[in-house]
């Protein structure tokens, strides 16, 4: 059995039903399991499996765009690897993009090679003045990735939700 | 062929679909022919424009979607690519045109002009039409046959690396992203 929450990546899925979002883009990681095989079971959601997470910014843009309500799910080291996309088009159009980011290397992170993204994630969220929040317990997911969501929307931006280990993680 | 003359041959053909374009060149020229509401420039963000069609065309599967691309772009993101091939939108046209070289920023020769080969790439990838033409007739001919076929496909057209004399229009970003967005939104909902 995978130590990675099923009960609450599922609560996590459900919130992101619940706004309304019906395609994701995802590039598989650790934590993310559950969250893309609910993607792909479900005949409701558009499930996008990507080369590489920049594309998801393209993907997402496009899907707005077009009336359709979308969420990226991705690494931290994903989210390093999609800046240009986030700045160049996202921010650059106004796209309001909800982007789930599974925060490695934070407090407890055994795999040595996830150590250095942990440290310089929220620096570069504020750097590039991303809005976002923790997702480190159950009783608020709901209403974070609500309000996360909600902010998205009216601001027309860019906002991140970050996956933490106390979450996603069973150990 | 010229660009500017492989967008005229297929405007009449691509006023009523959804486009998303490359920045710089094929921006400013296929605005100098004619800007429609379904017209996006992506005036950055290189690579991403297929992933855009990518997305619009998943979101919309009852409208034809056109990517006007580039050489530069797309080798960008090839690996975008076989997330093409790997959803097949038949409502998505790709068109790559490729002037072996990075036009807006100096004319400097991408890898295309030493034997990369984007259509053979796409072909790898999985996209099941691909093609590349050199003549303006080649061209026509081929972008209504894939118009016709309904199916993914990866068309690139070897252009002259020439184009405007500026790249600044006067359709601002944001005015284009707003008024796109609303085109789309409004057939959706009548």
């Amino acid at each position: 059995m995978s130590p990675v929450s099923a009960t609450h990546s599922r609560l996590i899925y459900d919130a992101l039903k619940g706004c309304g979002i019906r395609l994701m883009s995802a590039l598989p990681e650790t934590w993310l399991v559950h969250l893309i095989r609910l993607a792909e079971d479900d005949p409701e959601m558009t499930l996008v499996r990507l080369a590489k997470e920049e594309e998801g910014v393209g993907i997402s843009a496009g899907a707005h765009l077009a009336g359709v309500k979308s969420a990226m799910l991705m690494q931290n080291h994903g989210f390093l690897a999609s800046v240009n996309g986030i700045v160049s088009c996202a921010q650059l159009y106004r796209i309001p993009l909800l982007m789930l980011i599974s925060y490695r290397g934070e407090f407890g992170e055994r795999d040595p090679w996830q150590t250095e993204g942990g440290a310089v994630t929220e620096d570069l969220l504020r750097a590039l003045r991303i809005p976002f929040a923790l997702l480190d317990r159950p009783d608020h997911v709901a209403h974070r990735i609500a309000k996360a969501q909600t902010l998205a929307l009216a601001a027309n931006k860019p906002v991140a939700l970050l996956l933490c280990r106390d979450l996603m993680w069973e150990d | 062929m010229r660009r500017l003359d492989a967008l005229a041959a297929i405007y009449p053909k691509i006023e009523d679909a959804v486009v998303v374009t490359i920045m710089g060149a094929v921006a400013a020229e296929l605005q100098s022919i004619g800007h429609r509401p379904h017209f996006f420039y992506l005036q950055h963000a290189m690579g991403l424009a297929s992933s855009m069609g990518l997305g619009i065309a998943l979101a919309r599967p009852e409208r034809q979607v056109i990517v006007l691309d580039g050489d530069g772009s797309i080798l960008m993101n090839l690996g975008g690519l076989t997330t093409l091939a790997r959803y097949r939108p038949r409502n998505l046209m790709h068109v790559v045109f490729d002037n072996e070289s990075l036009l807006s920023v100096g004319g400097f020769p991408t890898a295309t002009s030493t034997g990369s080969d984007i259509a053979g790439i796409a072909a790898a990838a999985g996209v099941p039409r691909t093609a590349t033409v050199r003549t303006l007739d080649a061209f026509e001919r081929a972008f209504s046959e894939a118009l016709a076929a309904g199916d993914l496909t990866t068309l690139v057209a070897k252009v002259e690396a020439v184009g405007p004399a500026g790249f600044i229009t006067d359709l601002g970003l944001l005015e284009n992203r707003f008024s796109f967005a609303r085109a789309l939104r409004g057939e959706h909902t009548r």
